[in-house]
């Protein structure tokens, strides 16, 4: 028969101050877990709003980024009859030929400011993207200097508002426009004419890279395996999806070095927890001797004080819960793999806290496993005579 | 004061085990903490090497992924206190499986002649130099890049370009060492550029300037700055050691990371410490009354339990500092290692920074019960049973 679990309960709130310093402990290990796999996991939803299932990129052979790809305009023409490709409300197909760079936009003082992508496309290039939408202003007209910012860019600098000019490649551009991607990494970018920006950057005919719409998922996939093995073309498709998700590598090292902080700090609050529950033993070294006259086997005792390890530390993870959760929609930003900026939010989800409680009663299981089994060991009469 | 010293210690060493658990769990805890210290040390306070203070990197003002034309080096060199400037174009391409992070090492498109002028901390016998000066196909790779792939002098690599674009072969003609991670290739520019498609040379990604003094390279940094102010492609040229700094920064934002996880791990050494200590005292209340009836104070009462906290935090510091170190020359040896500004593995500051830290979180710890203890009256504790 096992120990009623109301026994451990109640042992852990007469002993309030020593198990509140314990969970607080582990609280603290927990939420710094949860805060670095918040982070990661908000950059990855961002990126994944960002991508359209039927879009295709097309880079040139060996690129890794827009950044660093060249598409020329020949290039362009036979892309854009390619089979599978949808049609716009122009009856044109829905392709774009987009020129990439990278600008600076100069914050309150020199650390503040930050490199942001400047994307120059055509008007199908917008059409496209069905997760953007204009906010306020209007977009940018063809031929004119004008450009229009992400929300995410507009909310985070005073300069980058609307009627204000902002300075990249051989000039100043006004800003006409803000536009919201619904949480997408173009929040975070600069959009300019096509024509404008392409001829400012002496790169009107050999661009960066082409997306297309597929009329459906089989088409964009058949799309990809087409434009690759197509020799006389040259060049490297793959499907939006996949481009973004490579992106999500440059959260990559923060992952892995806050792990390991976590794994590092989780040690520690096991031998502290530990320490806690052999103290729990020794007061109670009377009650265990008690508890085995009463006809409680050592496998109760054992798992009784396993329990009390296991409920102490999963209160530890749900007070490190409450402490990561203000971080949830706090915004941050990080460079991405073409240098610039991809702003996002901390996002805390119930299946992350639900890792991070889980993680925290392991450690403090762990760290009650010896303690328990010096209870469960105890001889009878030695037990009663203690304490 | 250090008269009760021996009773300090003993009394920290009557329940061994909470005492040997209460330092291992601060010791582990501190050890987080003595490497964020030593990086927090080396991007914000420390002084850059001496070969490294010398060395300034100029770059397109907007990004390092926007070129700035090769006719700027003549201009550079012309600049009063600089000794010798090399185009420095980070290479990118790709060299077997990309997908495979350890094939991702750094390849540099250099002028041979001057990089080891430029890198004086570079140690390379004079033969290779040569060799390498000679081939106009020939690389050099560092001792830690040949460890991980078994190269030898001699050996051919093939790298296909990206940012350049083409396909690559190079020759190793010389392995490097230098104090820090060196996963690192260096090759001749002149071999890129005339591979390259006429409308694609004369682009450079950095130079790196070896300077006369240290101390001009505030001046010299504007003065280059100034003469490009005009035109289209504007410079921004900073030191070795801030270029190293801004470049990690892109990864997140570094200060607040370091001062986070400090914060979080000295809060819950403070709550392991506090927990001991509590716990300790509690068992002690009737020794406590004893030892007033003998004539101690309320006042040495309080500091044997102030010291037996800091004595006990003191050993889980120090402990703690042992093992950053190791863990530092991971950190050091670990591909991000060759970013960072050099950190020595052993340095008084950082070890004083912890050890004072962890004495700190020990009387801090531990005031609560030592003022309860030293105000107990007598009589109280005597009758008290624990």
């Amino acid at each position: 028969m096992s120990i009623p679990f109301a026994y451990n309960l109640r042992n852990l709130v007469v002993r309030k101050t020593t198990t509140i310093m314990t969970a607080l402990g582990i609280a603290l290990t927990v939420a710094v877990l949860l805060a670095i796999l918040a982070l990661v996991n908000g950059l990855r939803s961002t990126l994944s709003i960002s991508a359209d299932p039927l879009h295709v990129l097309v880079l040139r052979k060996g690129s890794d980024s827009e950044l660093v790809s060249v598409f020329l305009r020949s290039q362009f023409q036979d892309l854009k009859f390619k089979p599978g490709i949808a049609v716009g409300r122009d009856g044109q197909p829905l392709a774009s030929m987009e020129v990439v760079t990278i600008m600076i936009l100069d914050g309150a003082d020199d650390s503040s400011s930050s490199n942001l992508t400047v994307r120059g496309l055509p008007a199908a290039g917008i059409e496209m993207r069905r997760n953007v939408h204009l906010v306020r202003g209007r977009w940018f007209r063809e031929g004119q200097r004008e450009v229009a910012v992400g929300k995410s860019i507009a909310d985070r600098f005073d300069s980058a508002q609307i009627g204000k000019k902002v300075h990249f490649g051989r000039g100043d551009w006004e800003i006409v426009g803000v536009f919201d991607a619904s949480g997408g990494a173009q929040s975070s970018e600069v959009w300019g004419d096509l024509f404008q920006v392409s001829s400012d950057l002496q790169r009107v005919d050999a661009v960066s890279s082409g997306l297309v719409t597929a009329t459906d998922p089989v088409a964009a996939q058949a799309l990809v395996a087409s434009l690759n093995d197509d020799q006389r073309l040259g060049v490297k498709a793959m499907l939006e999806k996949d481009y973004y998700d490579q992106q999500t590598s440059s959260a990559k090292p923060i992952e892995s070095v806050g792990l390991i902080v976590a794994i590092i700090m989780a040690i520690g609050s096991s031998f502290a927890a530990m320490n806690t529950m052999y103290a729990a033993v020794a007061r109670r070294a009377r009650e265990i001797g008690t508890l085995r006259v009463l006809g409680f086997s050592k496998g109760s005792i054992l798992s009784s004080f396993m329990l009390e390890a296991a409920l102490l530390s999963a209160f530890g993870g749900v007070l490190g819960c409450l402490l990561a959760m203000p971080l949830n929609g706090v915004a941050t930003s990080i460079g991405n793999s073409t240098f610039s900026e991809t702003a996002f939010a901390f996002h805390v989800t119930p299946q992350i806290m639900l890792t991070g409680v889980i993680f925290a009663v392991v450690l403090g299981s762990v760290g009650g496993l010896f303690p328990a089994r010096m209870a469960s060991r105890k001889q009878i009469l030695t037990a009663l005579r203690e304490g | 004061m250090f008269r009760y010293l021996p009773l300090v210690l003993k009394n920290s060493w009557r329940n061994k085990r909470r005492t040997v658990l209460t330092v291992v769990s601060i010791g582990i805890s501190m050890c987080l903490l003595g490497v964020m210290i030593a990086m927090f040390h080396a991007f914000y306070l420390s002084n850059p090497s001496p070969e490294q203070a010398l060395r300034l990197v100029t770059r397109n003002r907007v990004s390092f992924t926007v070129f700035i034309p090769l006719s700027y080096r003549d201009q550079i060199e012309h600049v009063p206190g600089v000794r010798a400037v090399t185009v420095a174009n980070w290479f990118g391409g790709v060299y077997k499986d990309d997908r495979d992070p350890k094939n991702n090492f750094a390849r540099y498109a250099v002028e041979p002649e001057k990089l080891f002028r430029i890198f004086a901390e570079y140690r390379m016998p004079e033969d290779q130099q040569k060799a390498f000066q000679r081939d106009r196909t020939a690389c050099v790779v560092g001792r830690d890049l040949a460890n991980q792939f078994h190269f030898q002098v001699g050996d051919r690599i093939n790298v296909t370009g990206s940012i350049f674009p083409g396909d690559y072969e190079f020759t190793i003609r010389g392995i490097f060492d230098s104090p820090r991670n060196t996963e690192i290739m260096y090759f001749n520019t002149e071999y890129m550029e005339q591979s390259l498609p006429e409308a694609r040379r004369g682009n450079v990604i950095m130079y790196y300037i070896l300077i006369d003094d240290p101390s001009h390279s505030a001046r010299i940094a504007k003065a280059i700055d100034a003469i490009f102010a005009n035109s289209t492609a504007q410079t921004k040229t900073e030191t070795a050691h801030a270029f190293g700094v801004a470049f990690l920064a892109l990864l997140g934002n570094i200060k607040m990371f370091l001062i986070g996880i400090s914060a979080a791990v000295m809060f819950t050494v403070l709550l392991v410490s506090a927990n001991t200590m509590a716990m300790s005292a509690r068992e002690r209340v009737r020794e406590v009354g004893i030892l007033k009836t003998l004539g101690f104070t309320p006042g040495s009462i309080l500091g044997m339990i102030l010291g037996e906290a800091t004595a006990i935090s003191i050993a889980g510091g120090t402990i703690g500092y042992l093992i950053s170190t190791l863990l530092l020359r991971l950190v050091v040896k670990s591909p991000f290692g060759g970013y960072m500004p050099p950190m020595p593995i052993f340095q008084v500051p950082v070890a004083l920074a912890c050890i004072f830290t962890a004495a700190a979180i020990g009387v801090m710890s531990s005031l609560v019960p030592a003022m309860g203890a030293s105000r107990i009256p007598i009589v109280d504790a005597l009758r008290s049973t624990d």
